[in-house]
């Protein structure tokens, strides 16, 4: 990015030395970083390496133990999140930081109080800005709309335009397509690209290596805290990469075996659920899951796949139809009774379901169980046992906390999946309702939970699998279902499925359809 | 810097003292700040005052007056544990909602209801052996008040009627309930003025001092059960899950209208006690008037005390020192006892402002703004019922 005749300039962004201690680990470690003007920085790491907490301290939001954090060269103190924003530092956190009942206009204009007139905020004026935003980096949008009705893809875009409306300099993206369709994700990168062009800096981290190779200009690699590496994508490889962060060679695709189906576990007959807005999401679908085979569930995010597994974990209030599991019918059964049915369900939304925040790990661990001896005697809780089956689980699936009573919120987003999938794995199962698993996961934990999933299926559990990535549908189902607009439209094999028709099938929903429809996730 | 220091120990586990300091620094402050506040307002009453010359040292007069009255002799500190004891209970009822996602200004309907039910149980028992008068009175004490929080429970739990308006209003009613039944059915024959017959062997035995009846020892019990029964219990971890995040309990299989009736329920029970333990131990009767602020003081209590069992006693101590030493306070320096209301507004005013005390003393690391103030804006957020 910079020009052949310039000199190599000062960096945009230079931290050195950054050291943060929490109690019991080392966050960051003496880490230094530089980030160029125009240039795409990737950070890669494991689960819990730093890099979050890294963003953090130059957003303001931490304060780092040693280091300096230095501007176009000039060392600065940045005392908060606000300084950072006026020092043209923006962040795009791993978690959306949206208030979902204002209107985009609303939340791209929080905290932008300086932009008020004498008194009030020139709301004509900024909503028109924010149009205009917008069409500069090719969306549309209608600024009056509640965030909390948009898709995660148009969340993560409002989260982006907040960022860009504030001007930044240096944009930090942590984890930006985690929950973007590959579709998504080139969008947002012609955005990425086009900010560097006009000279932004940008700080990306994500834990797709693919991803990473494409778009960044340099990568830094981070472990336990410290650099361990820099890299140019020219010269490297995305095992090379794995290798790296995680300290040992990573498998990158795990082998699946030989699946041997049994009865039927699970089977849907004309199932109907509707939305949060009552709309019909799911329509009348029919679908079986044998024990031991893995059914995966390819579509495209908001495909109604969100509330057709809420309706079978009991979450949702089925609108018709049936589900039955092993021969019992399980429609109307409350969560708790399909639990102790035999199935076990890792959310999608683990903030919302899977965990809560403000409790020890170990309580998270049991979740589900709490009530049932060992971890209760009566009515009494027996935290003894609690704590051993925690310390027990952490182990198990290296979850990377200095203790069991720490508070879930301080781990780290990928160390908090595996808590969440920890404690629904680690059971006698009939059905294992997987939504989206690997989301925010490194590549040795996705390997791992990978296998784990083989495990229970060549041990005779049901897996139904939900993902947005379509290579982790192709590599672990044994068949694949293709939900589009709340209805099953094909169901293939998993061993010999295309993967060109399956993208087609997600985007298309199989009908034929104008040329210009099938761009679809051709990845 | 030497090679070992610096590279050795990642991080250590964060001191006991270090801990409590960050718990209960705000709570601290705020008191401190109060008084100082409250000193500047003794100051400048003495300006509106016509005639009054100016006295800087009135203030530490005051307040040495409002210690002598709280902690003076033991006399003094016996009246301080009573006026603590309903607070304590109170400040639980509170406390324990908030636990749960839920505000309960209703303490205060709940306590007069409770007062109500005790009255009426131990009027009718006045002449039965104490320990049957005293257990039957109680007990009515507390399902009046558990009645009077189930209420709500049931209307957030089927509706979503939020809780903070329907309890506000039952507020009113009570109000309403004890003048009709204190001015009718339970009026004392051959009075001029509507009151109730005493309770009779319905009150509660003394256990210290000249007045220090058995309710300070039901106080304690009431906590040490209240911290069992969140800490410790399956049914206090679902309390405590639904308040933190209502959908994981439901997700985790509890069942969060189940559980919002029955904490307000408990919540009213608790508030119902403090009703019981006020009549049958103080005033061993009921006037239509039978007004206190317990109910209102025990929201600020259960703030104060971060919604902690233990807490609550430190801050139910606190303010139920303020409420015995007053009149010696007013006796001694003249300071009429509304001080001790602008006192508590104003800790309840510091504490709620947490975020700027946070940045003028520089308190990192001091916990957070208070997961209760959370809860108060929370619930104000458009929600609706639980699933
Ligand atoms: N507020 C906090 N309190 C205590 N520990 C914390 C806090 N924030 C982070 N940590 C710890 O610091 C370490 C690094 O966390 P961080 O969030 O930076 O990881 P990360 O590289 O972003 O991981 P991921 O890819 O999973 O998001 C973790 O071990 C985490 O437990
Ligand atoms: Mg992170």
């Amino acid at each position: 990015m910079t020009t052949p005749d310039a000199p190599v300039r000062a960096p945009a962004l230079e931290m050195r030395g950054i050291t943060k201690r929490y109690p019991g680990v080392t966050a960051n470690d003496h880490i230094d970083l530089d980030v160029r003007p125009g240039e795409i920085h990737a950070l890669l790491g494991e689960n819990g390496a730093g890099k979050t907490t890294l963003m953090n301290i130059l957003y303001g939001l931490a304060r780092p133990d040693e280091g300096a954090i230095l501007l176009d060269g000039q060392e600065v103190n940045i005392s908060g999140p606000s300084d950072a924003i006026a020092r043209g530092i923006n962040m795009v956190h791993q978690h959306f930081m949206l208030v979902p009942v204002f209107s985009i206009a609303e939340n791209i204009l929080l905290g932008e109080e300086t932009m008020a007139g004498p008194i009030f905020l020139d709301r004509r004026e900024a909503r028109r800005g924010i149009v205009e935003l917008g069409r500069r980096f090719g969306f549309e949008i209608d600024p009056d709309l509640r965030v909390g009705s948009l898709s995660v893809g148009w969340q993560q875009r409002v989260e982006i335009l907040k960022a860009l409306y504030r001007d930044a300099k240096i944009l930090v993206l942590d984890e930006p397509t985690a929950v973007l369709t590959p579709q998504e994700t080139e969008e947002i990168f012609a955005v990425l690209r086009r900010l560097a062009a006009e000279g932004h800096s940008i700080v990306f981290i994500s834990h797709k290596l693919y991803e990473v190779l494409e778009i960044a200009d340099r990568i830094t690699v981070i472990r336990r805290g410290k650099v361990v590496g820099q890299r140019l994508p020219a010269e490297t490889d995305e095992d090379d990469l794995a290798e790296l962060m995680v300290g040992r060679g990573v498998q990158l695709t795990v082998d699946r075996g030989e699946s041997h189906p049994a009865d039927v576990a699970v089977r849907l007959e004309g199932l109907e659920v509707k939305d949060d807005r009552g709309s019909i999401a799911v329509r009348g679908v029919d679908l079986e899951v044998r024990s031991g085979e893995i059914l995966g569930i390819a579509g495209v995010a908001g495909n109604g796949q969100d509330e057709l597994v809420e309706a079978i974990v009991g979450l949702r209030h089925a609108a018709g139809g049936r589900i039955g599991l092993q021969g019992a019918d399980i429609t109307h059964a409350s969560p708790r009774r399909i639990n102790e049915a035999g199935v076990a369900y890792v959310p999608a939304d683990r903030h919302r379901f899977g965990l809560v925040l403000s409790f020890p790990v170990a309580d998270n661990l049991v979740l589900t169980d709490y009530y049932r001896r060992p971890y209760a005697r009566g009515f009494i809780r027996n935290d003894e046992a609690i704590e051993a089956t925690a310390e027990e689980r952490i182990r198990e699936y290296d979850v990377r906390t200095p203790s069991a009573d720490v508070r879930a919120g301080t781990l780290s987003g990928g160390n908090q999946q595996k808590l969440v999938v920890a404690r629904e794995l680690s059971r006698d199962l009939k059905l294992l309702v997987l939504d989206q698993p690997t989301r925010g996961l490194d590549v040795g934990s996705i390997e791992f939970i990978h296998r784990q999933a083989i495990a229970k299926r060549d041990a005779g559990t049901a897996i139904l699998l939900v993902s947005a990535e379509l290579d982790e549908i192709l590599e672990l189902s044994d068949r694949i279902a293709v939900m589009y607009r709340g209805r099953i439209v094909a169901v293939r094999d998993g061993r010999t499925a295309d993967k060109n028709e399956i993208g087609l099938l997600m985007a298309t929903g199989g009908e034929a359809r104008s040329p210009a429809a099938a761009i679809g996730p051709a990845v | 810097m030497t090679a070992p220091s610096s590279s050795g120990s990642p991080g250590r586990a964060t001191p006991l003292l270090a801990q409590i300091w960050a718990v209960i620094a705000l709570p601290l402050i705020s008191i401190l700040l109060a008084l100082l506040v409250g000193a500047f307002v003794i100051l400048a009453s003495q300006l509106v005052l016509p005639g009054g010359n100016l006295d800087l040292l009135l203030p530490l007069t005051a307040y040495a007056a409002l210690f002598q009255g709280a902690f003076g002799n033991f006399d003094a500190l016996v009246d301080t544990l009573i006026s603590t004891t309903p607070l304590v209970l109170g400040g639980l009822s509170v406390g324990l909602a908030f636990k749960a996602g839920l505000f309960n200004i209703g303490a205060q309907g709940q306590f007069l209801l409770g007062a109500l039910g005790a009255v009426a149980a131990g009027v009718a028992l006045a002449g039965a052996p104490p320990l049957v008068a005293i257990t039957v009175a109680l007990a009515a004490g507390i399902l009046a008040g558990a009645f009077w929080g189930f209420i709500p429970g049931l209307l957030k739990a089927v509706s979503g009627a939020h809780e903070v308006v329907v309890t506000i209003m039952l507020n009113y009613i009570a109000i309403a309930v004890i003048a009709a039944v204190v001015g009718g059915p339970l009026r004392q024959q051959g009075r001029p003025e509507a009151i109730t017959p005493d309770v009779g062997n319905a009150a509660l035995p003394v256990i210290i001092g000249n007045d220090g009846h058995a309710g300070i020892a039901l106080a304690i019990v009431a906590v040490a059960v209240v911290a069992f029964l969140l800490f410790r219990t399956t049914l206090g971890f679902e309390i405590r899950i639904v308040g933190a995040n209502p959908d994981a309990a439901r997700y985790a299989g509890m069942r969060p209208r189940a559980l919002t009736i029955l904490t307000m329920s408990i919540a009213g029970a608790l508030a119902g006690l403090a009703g019981a333990v006020v009549v049958l131990g103080v005033t061993h009767l009921m006037t239509p008037s039978f007004g206190t602020t317990v109910g209102f003081d025990s929201i600020a209590v259960a703030l104060l005390g971060r919604t902690n069992p233990v807490g609550i006693v430190a801050a139910a101590f606190l303010f139920g020192a303020l409420r015995a030493g007053a009149s010696l306070m007013q006796i001694k320096a003249g300071i009429p006892v509304e001080l001790i209301d602008v006192l508590q507004a104003t800790i309840l005013l510091f504490l709620v402002a947490n975020p700027v005390l946070r940045r003028a003393f520089r308190l990192r690391g001091v916990k957070a703004g208070l997961e209760t103030t959370e809860t108060i804006t929370k619930t104000y957020a458009g929600e609706v019922a639980p699933r």
